[in-house]
């Protein structure tokens, strides 16, 4: 397939993935791939099937048919629990927090912390919740509100955090800056060099090319919920990876 | 430009002005209802004083009255928190306490007290009824609740051929007619006050220091959001509903325990209307997500309190009727403010 960016295998290969709700075709026989500290960008108007895809990754969906490999090795995703444990976190832009709840029972969530007696560790979780945001973002101090009265980027830390904290190798982020602010999404960006740094592979699902040329090492184009290819960022333009967007055409470079 | 400007502006000032408004809010939130409880008991105290010529409403035995009229309710209110919180609502809880009343009383001419078990299975099998349609087959719980509260009501008529069971000697009558003292000799609490009391310290138990707690906060607050994060949501509908039944069973045996006598067509009529004006009126959103169960033991005491008052004022009952109903009204009226208030970033 594509040639090893790293020179290492890949970490996540989806292999022909297809999906159909009734007779649509959201998903029809796409493959990609990510590498370990790689930023593979998934862009596509809305529609093309691009979240859809990596829900599957996330274990939100079901593929109708195709295979998932992680470390080259075959994997059932079943179930959020399931994608969890084999290390894959997603970053959604609204719904992955409670937001009647704070941040550290948001950064526990479906995984609390308990005490001897099973009852919660309050102390216990706040105390890694602190730790784990204050590393991503210093000046977050309101760690026990609900997480409706944070800012977008206060949320997107707690979101992040959590990733984090349970040791994420691959992570999906589902348009992370769509309800930022311009030094917020700055912030994102940072966390997201930092992330690539210590070798977490991402994939950075957009409809803006913006937000996403200066981050990714490859894109991959989806229309139509067909994959019309993928790209390195370094051997093309914005304006080539927009005809792949709006006319659903290869550039005319190899890749 | 402007607009960048305006968003750079904005994030770093939201931490401070709405911090205050959002403190006051949690505060009134909590305490909410307490100063109307507060003001509602001198006021009617007042009134009695005014009317009579002696307060009657602020006596120890009336006080005791109270409490033990706004136990049953105070029970299937604590039921009725856990289900609101997850955005639910169970409209059955009335027809459940007939049944389990029903089946309560006619077990203990046979078996004795065995009756106060008979009444929670009763109860706990009818809210796991509920439980399954809504986490399994996915009905939304007004439907299978609304069902619900009619088949059971049926049941429970069908239960006592239609008559009402008596059973004078109820071996199990002491949870109402007995008293728990609180300092021996001046302060004693009725039975079934102690009951819904316990219920409710579980009740907290169970919702701030348990993981299941925080879930069903999660699962109110944002159930895609519980989903993703690998919650099980069944697990925690099936655990709302199933306690909302057991505690509607409960309050089968409190109320049997009272009357030595259940009656599968009046009993529990409305209750579960009076259940959710409590927890409304205790300031759980209706929504989900948001609430607490003291909240709830406030709101069944203004209603006990509010009931007994307009009884001890000598305002007739088709007027209790209307100032009840203005009152749950009035309860949505203050929900709705409330969530305006929050839905603010």
């Amino acid at each position: 397939m594509t040639s090893s960016p790293m020179g290492v295998g890949p970490l996540v290969e989806m292999r022909n993935i297809s999906i159909h709700f009734g007779g649509i075709k959201a998903v029809d026989d796409v493959s990609i791939d990510l590498y370990p500290g790689e930023v593979v960008a998934l862009l596509g108007h809305n529609g093309a099937g691009k979240s859809t895809l990596v829900k599957v990754l996330s274990g939100a969906y079901r593929a109708n048919s195709g295979q998932i490999l992680i470390d080259g090795r075959t994997v059932e995703i079943g179930s959020p629990r399931d994608a969890k444990a084999l290390g894959i976190e997603t970053i959604y832009q609204t719904l992955a927090l409670a937001e009647n709840i704070d941040a550290p029972g948001n950064l526990f969530l479906g995984r609390e912390l308990t005490t001897p007696w099973g009852t919660l560790d309050d102390a216990a979780m706040e105390h890694a919740a602190r730790q784990a945001i204050l590393e991503l973002n210093p000046n977050f101090t309101r760690i026990k509100e609900p997480v409706k009265n944070l800012s977008g980027g206060q949320r997107q830390s707690v979101a992040i955090a959590r990733a984090l904290h349970f040791k994420a190798r691959i992570l999906i982020m589902d348009e992370p800056t769509a309800a930022l602010g311009p030094h917020e999404t700055r912030q994102v960006a940072d966390l997201i060099t930092r992330l690539k740094a210590k070798g977490i592979g991402i994939f950075l699902i957009s409809h803006d090319i913006h937000d996403v040329f200066s981050l990714a090492d490859r894109i991959s184009v989806m229309k139509n919920g067909k994959l019309v290819g993928t790209v390195r960022t370094q051997d093309v333009t914005q304006d080539d990876v927009l005809g792949m967007i709006i006319l659903g055409k290869r550039p005319k470079i190899a890749a | 430009m402007t607009e960048k400007g305006a968003l750079m502006a904005n994030t770093e000032p939201t931490g401070v002005v709405p911090l205050r408004r959002t403190r006051l809010k949690g505060w009134m939130r909590t305490v909410g209802m307490l100063p109307v409880l507060v003001i509602l008991c001198i006021l009617i105290q007042a009134g009695t004083l005014y009317f009579n010529g002696e307060g009657r409403f602020l006596s120890a035995q009336n006080l005791s009255i109270v409490l033990q009229q706004a136990a049953i309710n105070t029970v299937l209110g604590a039921g009725m928190t856990f289900v609101i919180l997850t955005g639910g609502i169970d409209l059955s809880v009335g027809s459940i306490l007939a049944a389990a009343a029903m089946t309560s009383v006619t077990a203990s001419l046979d078996y004795g007290s065995l009756g106060i078990p008979v009444a929670l299975l009763t109860g706990l099998l009818f809210g796991l009824l509920n439980g399954v349609l809504i986490a399994f087959v996915r009905l939304p719980p007004f439907i299978v609740t609304l069902g619900s509260m009619t088949a059971v009501r049926g049941i429970a008529r069908l239960w006592g051929n239609d008559t009402t069971v008596f059973n004078p000697e109820l071996p199990f009558a002491g949870i109402s007619s007995g008293s728990v003292p609180i300092v021996p000799g001046y302060v004693e609490l009725p039975g079934l006050a102690a009951i819904a009391l316990v219920v409710i310290g579980l009740s907290w138990f169970i919702l701030r220091r348990t993981v299941l707690g925080v879930r069903i906060y999660a699962v109110g607050g944002n159930p895609d959001a519980a989903r993703l994060s690998g919650i099980k949501v069944w697990v925690v509908l099936l655990f709302v509903y199933a306690a909302s039944g057991l505690l509607a069973g409960l309050g089968g045996a409190m109320s049997a325990a009272r009357l030595y006598a259940a009656n599968g067509l009046q009993l529990g009529q409305s209750y579960e209307l009076d259940a959710i004006a409590a927890v409304i009126l205790g300031g759980t959103s209706f929504v989900g997500g948001i609430g607490s169960i003291w909240g709830t033991l406030i709101g069944a005491l203004i209603i006990a309190v509010l009931s007994n008052g307009l009884i001890l004022l000598g305002v007739s009952d088709i007027w209790q009727l209307i100032v009840k109903g203005l009152v749950i009204i009035g309860a949505v009226a203050l929900d709705r403010y409330r969530l305006r208030g929050s839905a603010r970033t």
